[in-house]
């Protein structure tokens, strides 16, 4: 008990700093480098001149943080995953949520553009979330049938290739035009972040963020046991509805946004409660929602400066980072088991 | 009854309309510990999820002070019911300490923040299971000893009336059990909680509770103190037991006697015989034992286990019928087991049954 604190408090103030570090270095970088002291004038005082401020705020501001937000949002998704699956390897692609989204994206995509008309953010987050809650209206039909976690694992699996497939499908004979639209945005990427864009991505995320710190204590209760929480008084089935649909609304959110971002949703979570030595929901989920900002941000600097000027897909980056960290906590997990039979 | 914190009234309990038992009527006092008895699928977890509103009623009601619990709100009953089940979770991440602070559910505010008098609570609950040193310690990295303890403090540290148990003391060793016997024997008494436990120990719910249940069929059986529920004849009908197999003096159960003509004798006294018919009995050597009084230990389970039995009053010295007996066996069987019999005394007739067989070189200590 004495120790946590000191841990705690060294460990908020720098994912803290980490994220506002990171933040002004990913204005700062780019084909034009900026200096951190513009970039901090540009970004307070409004001051510097007219063609730096531009690139800062029409272009690196907006796609800084939109990194931010989603990155949080998506960490934030893949925590609340795990909680309801008590099972720290579980992230929104694992429930097909993701893939629920990106195949009603692709299909809103492909009939408004094949009519000629503009796709505006919430038409795409509003497509996100309709694919994400009919996935998950598909898993909690099915998880009403099958009682056991394992079954309910592979009907989201299962539910994400259908979706993926249907996706493949749509690409497959949709208009050249269309598909060059699809490719990018399916790859996934924050490039084209605009403030307009980021008005609807920060209502939602915040929402998702405030709607899941007031659910910390019953989650608290569900990680001890489904049934002891039952016994103190948890309404089991309305958190676990709520848990499956924030975190399907914050995924809805990146997707529409950014396309599928894959492994931030399980990795960071895992990173953040060995930092903290704890996982009291209200103290992971907030640094959970920065550590996954940082995450993107540095993602998406490696994304776009690596191999300068061909951006990389951001998926590709934090695939590098994050596999290795899942593989690790699987591997982990699977020793303390056998230390546990032994 | 009325009076009761606990009442369980006409209830019928089941999954999906299908009665597993119907009309229980149980009232529990204040400190009052009812442990429920019976097989396996008999139906103590379901009439114990059903009290816990885990499940609901088919028939009849839960009563708590009087009111039924179906009318009661989540929290209201979590505040007076705490309740122990057999499930397993393993928490990541988490000390002793926060494990039984999960029990405070029901007394902390919207974000669940441990006040001063939370704290108070979850020491002195791990305090008084014996458990207070473990506190830092994490607590999938414990005994399943230390962890069922874990567990009653934090259904202690909800501060309940009334406790639930769904069978406490599987999974745990000899030494857990008895300890756990006695932790929830002084806490029911020092905190006045009523407790319902379900068990298939008989002889652990005879130390622990006042008053037992025998659950199986359709319906309970016998119910009372345990010393009048727990004879043999109700306990083989519960179990659907052979005849003579559970022992109402050890309240344990003993296997079928192994039948046919006695092939050993084992002559004891004042208990030194029970060791050697448990040898025999596994070894499947039928055999005879002699010459026992009633009172006697090994009197007592030779009539489990003995093929025969050569009996003699207590405190009279032994009459020659029983000794005539005894040589007849010495001489019918193929060898005769000195098991530590007393020959003096009273007693001093077996040394003419020791001789004999002595004589035939059937003869025997107990070790060989």
């Amino acid at each position: 008990m004495r120790r946590a604190p000191i841990r705690l408090l060294v460990a908020f103030p720098l994912l803290a700093a980490c994220v506002l570090l990171l933040f002004l270095a990913s204005a700062a970088t780019g084909s034009v480098p900026v200096p951190l002291d513009q970039v901090a004038s540009a970004l307070f005082l409004r001051r510097g001149d007219e063609a730096t401020l531009n690139i800062l705020w029409q272009i690196r501001l907006p796609r800084a943080a939109m990194a931010a937000l989603l990155g949080g949002a998506l960490s934030l998704s893949g925590y609340l995953l795990q909680t309801f699956f008590t099972n720290p390897i579980a992230g929104p692609f694992v429930l097909g949520i993701s893939s629920g989204a990106k195949l009603m994206v692709a299909c809103a995509l492909v009939l408004m553009l094949g009519r000629g008309l503009a796709v505006s953010s919430w038409t795409m987050v509003g497509a996100a979330f309709v694919g994400a809650l009919v996935v998950t209206a598909f898993v909690l039909l099915v998880s009403r049938r099958l009682r056991g976690m394992a079954q309910l694992l592979v009907a989201g699996i299962m539910a994400g290739y259908i979706c993926s497939a249907a996706t493949d499908f749509i690409v497959t004979f949709a208009q050249d035009s269309d598909i060059v639209n699809l490719r990018g945005w399916s790859l996934g990427s924050f490039s084209g972040a605009t403030w307009d864009a980021l008005l609807p991505a920060g209502v939602l995320t915040g929402t998702g963020f405030v709607a899941a710190m007031l659910l910390s204590k019953p989650m608290d209760a569900y990680r001890m046991g489904e049934a002891h929480a039952e016994s103190v008084g948890v309404n089991v089935r309305a958190l676990r509805t709520a848990l499956v649909l924030l975190s399907g609304l914050l995924s809805a959110c990146v997707t529409a946004f950014a396309g599928p971002i894959s492994f931030v949703g399980i990795a960071v979570p895992i990173m953040v409660k060995r930092l903290l030595r704890t996982a009291k929901p209200i103290l992971v989920m907030p640094a959970v929602s920065m550590a996954g900002a940082a995450f993107c941000l540095c993602c998406d600097m490696i994304a776009r400066t690596a191999f300068a000027p061909t951006e990389l897909a951001v998926s590709t980056v934090t695939s590098l980072f994050g596999a290795p960290v899942v593989i690790a906590a699987l591997i982990r997990r699977g020793r303390a088991q056998t230390d546990r039979r032994r | 009854m009325s009076e009761g914190i606990l009442t369980l009234n006409g209830l019928t309990v089941g999954y999906d309309g299908a009665p597993v038992q119907r009309g229980v009527d149980l009232s529990l006092a204040r400190g009052e510990i009812v442990a429920l008895i019976g097989p396996n699928g008999g139906g103590k977890s379901t009439i114990l999820k059903t009290a816990a509103r885990r499940l609901g009623p088919l028939g009849g009601a839960v009563l708590l002070d009087g009111a039924d619990i179906a009318g009661l709100s989540a929290h209201a009953l979590a505040k007076a019911m705490a309740v122990v089940l057999t499930e397993r979770a393993d928490p990541e991440l988490t000390t002793c300490f926060d494990f039984v602070a999960a029990g405070r559910y029901p007394h902390t505010g919207r974000f669940g923040m441990l006040s001063d008098r939370d704290r108070r609570a979850v020491r002195d609950a791990m305090e008084a299971v014996g458990c207070a040193a473990l506190a830092e310690r994490d607590a999938a990295r414990i005994s399943d000893g230390q962890r069922q303890r874990l567990v009653i403090a934090r259904a202690l540290c909800q501060e309940p009336r009334v406790m639930l148990l769904d069978e406490p003391t599987s999974f745990l060793d000899i030494r857990h059990k008895l300890a756990l016997v006695t932790l929830l024997r002084t806490l029911a008494r020092a905190r006045g909680i009523a407790m319902l436990v379900s068990m298939h120990e008989i002889d652990l719910a005879q130390r622990l509770a006042d008053r037992v249940l025998c659950v199986s069929g359709d319906a309970p059986g016998p119910a009372g103190r345990p010393e009048d529920v727990f004879t043999r004849a109700n306990i083989q009908a519960l179990y659907g037991l052979p005849e003579g197999a559970y022992d109402p003096v050890t309240g344990g159960v003993e296997l079928p006697r192994v039948t046919g003509a006695p092939r050993a004798l084992v002559l004891s006294s004042g208990g030194s015989g029970v060791s050697v018919y448990r040898a025999l009995q596994r070894e499947g050597v039928p055999f005879a034992a002699a010459i026992l009084r009633p009172g006697e230990l090994d009197h007592h389970l030779a009539m489990l286990l003995a093929v025969e039995t050569v009996e003699e009053r207590p405190y009279v010295p032994l009459g020659r019928d029983a000794v005539e007996r005894a040589l007849a066996l010495v001489k019918a069987c193929d060898r005769v087991i000195d098991a530590g019999v007393c020959t003096d005394g009273v007693n001093e007739g077996m040394k003419e049954v020791l001789d004999a067989a002595k004589g035939m070189g059937k003869l025997q200590g107990a070790r060989t």
